[in-house]
């Protein structure tokens, strides 16, 4: 393992909770509702993060908690109760209801596995029930898709058949692609989970050879194993470096000839490493600071140092799971600072005091940066846009050059800034 | 419980977070989760702020809980006050702390600062946003003015003339992430400085703790926002005899019955009431022939409380519209609007749900909705113009332009966001005139092209698949491998790829397009 310089922070953060991941998980699975059971918070949050309104009806909302449901649980089941009747009267398509939990849900102890029970056997063969907690004293942003995908674990049926499963969300068209490019290789089972209708969830078993497509998917991965399926170690598929490792990785485990690997993916590889040349030109020799969010953040400085040379200040990471993150750290250089937690203020110190050309932040502190002349990246922009694979390797690079060529376009013009 | 798909007001503490971003020198420690400093990006993003609120979130974690989360509360205390040094501080709830009743605001009272300590409590299973920033401008208000109210005399409206001043105002409830207060403000302290009035304080807009506390020194106060002002307005009546206008100044009428209820008050001779009729453009404008057209136009109206009532107002009485529809999301305003609609011989719809109000919006089949961003998009779906009158908030009600709803501007910019919308007058002449020629397209509405939408996305797909398939190929040949991957492009960029890749399978002298041409040229244009 490199010699990565670990800390640790607590304090103030300044990071979404697991609600926030509903708003890609709804888009992968067009047949599932996903309904939260929180205040009027949580619906402010999702609808705030997910521009609701241009959707005519959305496939999730809030069951929001009144006054009188916290005078008595009980009386709280019945009135959930009332709300799902309605929701799938409203909505017959729906094939998948996630009840989420929510902080107050969770901190009133709202017994969600119990009403999806009950609710399982009125709506036999109509819809099915499952539950999991998104809530912001557990979870951070990304982390409710574990919660989401843990829970549909148990409705996996066995499988001897060896297949090869793609885990974690990817955008239709990179799952597409990597799909090619595994059958060019000669796996030819490739399934991917969560799949793209939530009723068609693969088969699991002895055989499965399970190939994690994000790096927020402990207790999935746990349950996964429990079930009997191999975990393949490998760093994740962003970046030529991530996502050749990630395919070789794949090969090794169906004991593919590595040069055959080599044969289907080189031209790809090195089409992506002269498309990356003009970004790089941009990004090389720059330093970058990633605040935790996405969880993300490891990876994408392993592929912004090692492919775009820049030069890594902090990597912040919400939470840091050493197993799956060790082919990660490994490729990382040495003394590479690692931050897990946060204490945005202290934090935020620390940037200011190092003078980084770009910060990687969330949404709610990139314009305040801005406006102290240091530019920034969103980081809930990684996980809406395809960056996966060695085709989008470039795209992924522009995601970071994009802010600086901006910043200089402007400031040639020597433009004020407020 | 109440099933909410989207919900035009935000949780009460946020209506605190818009009073606390407004002010100077003021902070605000919020016993909560990680989660809800998602609320941050309501000010950075919409209104593209350049600092962060002033706000420390707690962020108790679930195995804080069986601890001592009371410590939690303290140290983050303690911190803020130290590094940020407020002036006063604010110290609340969001919801899920309001369960563990750690009572954050005692705590932060029993620690000894010297700095006033505002104890926010703010309801979060029965309240709302608007309700929260109420009670915060409020509690602010009583806690640095409690004091001073008992030493101080009634405050008479007319004291200005015997201590040999200008009359002087405070203009009371302008707050972030509120629908043009930024504008309204500077129009209406325009107005009054026109007549010989002086601003006092605006609060709680770009004023500080000690600015709340000369809030006295004014004669009287303009409560420009209901929602935000009224209760505030009202505890200095009671408690300091501050006389308050009730008129809000949206539209010429009330702009006019503004300005006389200000002098009014103040006792102030009002020279120049036959100029008033002239300071806008809106009356000419709406008597000129073109508007002939707007004549009975059917309009639908929803908002919040104060714009919904001043919408119907001015598209009744200045517009010549007719009103078709009107409600409120602001329950707290319920009874005025309901008021409002019966003078209008329609039902007030009081709701918080967008979907009962695109039903109604539906059955009244206007030909105009005045809205929020919500009825906007409804309003698109059914095809049927629409101008924004009315938070929640959008990035595009924050425009880079002055835009202000009140005063004598506020009615120009209101006459030109209504009425573009609409087919303009000599155009819908002209379209009836020619609607039979051949090169009529037909569902044209007008120059800005509203059309209702094509239905989802999928469609548009398709549409977008046969369109690929049916085009012309030029030399190259589209391989159904290409073809596919080109389907996946996003609709709004495809038309580049597809060209782009035309032009590089060409200067490669490629015969056919196949998915790697497509990643090729993507590559070699980057």
């Amino acid at each position: 393992m490199s010699k990565v310089d670990l800390n640790k922070e607590t304090g103030p953060r300044e990071v979404f909770c697991g609600l926030t991941s509903i708003v890609w998980l709804h888009r992968r699975m067009p047949d599932a509702f996903f309904l939260v059971v929180g205040s009027r918070t949580c619906a402010h949050l999702i609808q705030s993060a997910a521009g609701v309104m241009i959707f005519a009806e959305p496939r999730f909302g809030t069951a929001i908690l009144e006054e009188k449901d916290l005078a008595g649980l009980a009386d709280a089941h019945e009135e959930l109760d009332r709300v799902v009747n309605d929701l799938i009267s409203r909505r017959p398509e729906i094939k998948t209801l996630f009840l989420v939990g929510s902080c107050p849900s969770e901190v009133i102890k709202l017994d969600l596995a119990t009403v999806a029970e009950k609710l399982n056997s009125r709506f036999l063969g109509q819809v099915r029930f499952v539950n999991y907690s998104g809530s912001g004293i557990e979870t951070t942003f990304t982390q409710g898709e574990d919660g989401a995908l843990k829970a549909l674990v148990p409705l996996m049926e066995s499988t001897d058949d060896e297949k090869l499963l793609l885990v974690g969300t990817l955008a239709n068209n990179v799952e597409d692609r990597f799909k090619k490019i595994f059958n060019n290789i000669g796996i030819t089972n490739v399934e991917s989970f969560p799949p793209r209708q939530s009723t068609e969830l693969p088969k699991i078993g002895k055989n499965t050879k399970v190939l994690l497509a994000q790096p927020y998917l402990s207790d999935t991965v746990r349950d996964l194993k429990h079930r009997g399926c191999e975990i393949i170690q490998a760093p994740f598929p962003l970046g030529v470096e991530g996502s050749t490792k990630w395919i070789l990785a794949a090969a090794a485990a169906f004991k593919i000839n590595e040069l055959k690997v080599h044969e289907v993916i080189a031209p790809l590889a090195n089409r992506a490493r002269q498309a990356i040349e003009k970004h790089k030109e941009i990004l090389r020799g720059k330093k970058l600071f990633l605040l935790p969010e996405s969880q993300l953040e490891i990876s994408l400085a392993r592929f912004l140092h090692n492919e775009c040379e820049m030069e890594l200040i902090e990597v912040g990471t919400p939470y840091l799971n050493r197993d799956l993150m060790e082919e990660e750290l490994n490729l990382l250089p040495d003394d590479t600072k690692i931050v897990e937690g946060q204490h945005v203020e202290k934090q935020l110190d620390r940037v200011r005091a190092s003078n980084p050309d770009l910060v990687v932040c969330g949404m709610g502190l990139a314009n305040p940066l801005e406006a102290e002349g240091i530019s920034t990246k969103w980081s809930i922009e990684m996980v809406f846009s395809p960056i996966h694979g060695i085709d989008q390797a470039a795209d992924l690079a522009g995601l970071f050059s994009r802010p600086l060529k901006r910043n200089e376009i402007l400031t040639s013009k020597s433009l004020a800034t407020h | 419980m109440e099933l909410t798909l989207w919900t035009y007001e935000g949780p009460p503490h946020v209506g605190a977070m818009r009073v606390a971003s407004s002010m100077k020198d003021i902070h605000y420690v919020l016993h909560a989760p990680q989660g809800d400093t998602y609320a941050d990006l309501l000010f950075t993003m919409i209104e593209r702020r350049g600092q962060r609120p002033p706000v420390t979130y707690t962020t108790f974690q679930a195995r804080d809980l069986g601890g001592d989360t009371a410590e939690l509360v303290k140290k983050n205390i303690t911190e803020a006050v130290e590094r940020f040094k407020p002036k006063t501080l604010l110290v609340g709830e969001s919801c899920t702390a309001e369960l563990i009743q750690d009572q954050p605001g005692a705590l932060a009272k029993g620690m000894g600062f010297d700095i006033p300590i505002v104890n926010l409590e703010l309801p979060a299973y029965s309240k709302k946003e608007n309700w929260g920033a109420s009670e915060t401008f409020y509690q602010i208000i009583r806690t640095l003015l409690k004091d001073k109210v008992n030493e101080i005399d009634k405050i008479n409206p007319q004291r200005w003339k015997s201590l040999g001043r200008r009359p002087k105002v405070n203009i009371l409830g302008p707050t972030l992430l509120g629908f043009r207060c930024r504008d309204d403000v500077i129009e209406i302290q325009r107005i009054l400085s026109e007549q010989g009035i002086d601003t006092n304080v605006v609060a709680p807009l770009g004023s500080s703790p000690n600015d709340i506390a000369r809030l006295t020194d004014a004669d009287i106060n303009i409560c420009l926002y209901q929602e935000v002002a009224e209760t505030s307005c009202e505890w200095l009546k009671r408690n300091c005899g501050m006389e308050y206008t009730t008129t809000i100044p949206i539209g010429i009428k009330n702009t006019i019955n503004f300005i006389n209820e200000v002098h009014e008050k103040l006792d102030l001779p009002l020279s120049n009431q036959e100029e008033l009729e002239h300071k806008s453009k809106l009356p000419w404008y709406s008597k000129s022939v073109d508007s002939n057209y707007l004549t009975g136009k059917r309009v639908f109206i929803f908002g919040d409380g104060t714009h919904a009532i001043a919408a119907a107002e001015i598209a009744k009485h200045e517009l010549g519209f007719e009103v078709v529809g009107l409600g409120t999301y602001s329950r707290e305003m319920a009874r005025q609007v309901r008021a409002a609609a019966k003078d209008l011989n329609i039902e007030a719809l009081i709701t918080n749900s967008y979907l009962e109000v695109e039903d109604a919006m539906k059955k009244a089949s206007p030909e105009l909705v005045l809205g929020t961003q919500m009825e906007r998009h409804s309003a698109k779906r059914l095809g049927i113009p629409c101008s924004v009158i009315s938070t929640p908030m959008h990035v595009q009600d924050v425009p880079a332009r002055y835009s202000p709803q009140m005063g004598w501007e506020g009615a120009n910019v209101i006459f030109d966001d209504w009425v573009h919308p609409l087919m303009m007058g000599l155009e819908e002449h002209l379209i009836d005139m020619f609607k039979h020629d051949f090169e009529f397209v037909d569902g044209h509405q007008s120059h800005l092209g509203h059309t209702a939408t094509k239905g989802p996305d999928n469609k548009e797909d398709e549409h977008a698949r046969n369109k690929i398939n049916s085009q012309k190929k030029g030399n190259v040949i589209w391989t159904d491998s290409g073809r596919a991957e080109l389907t996946k492009v996003p609709f709004f960029v495809r038309g580049k790829v597809k060209s782009n890749t035309e032009k590089y399978a060409l200067s490669k002298g490629l015969p056919e397009i196949s998915d790697e041409t497509l990643y090729d040229a993507k590559a070699f244009f980057g």
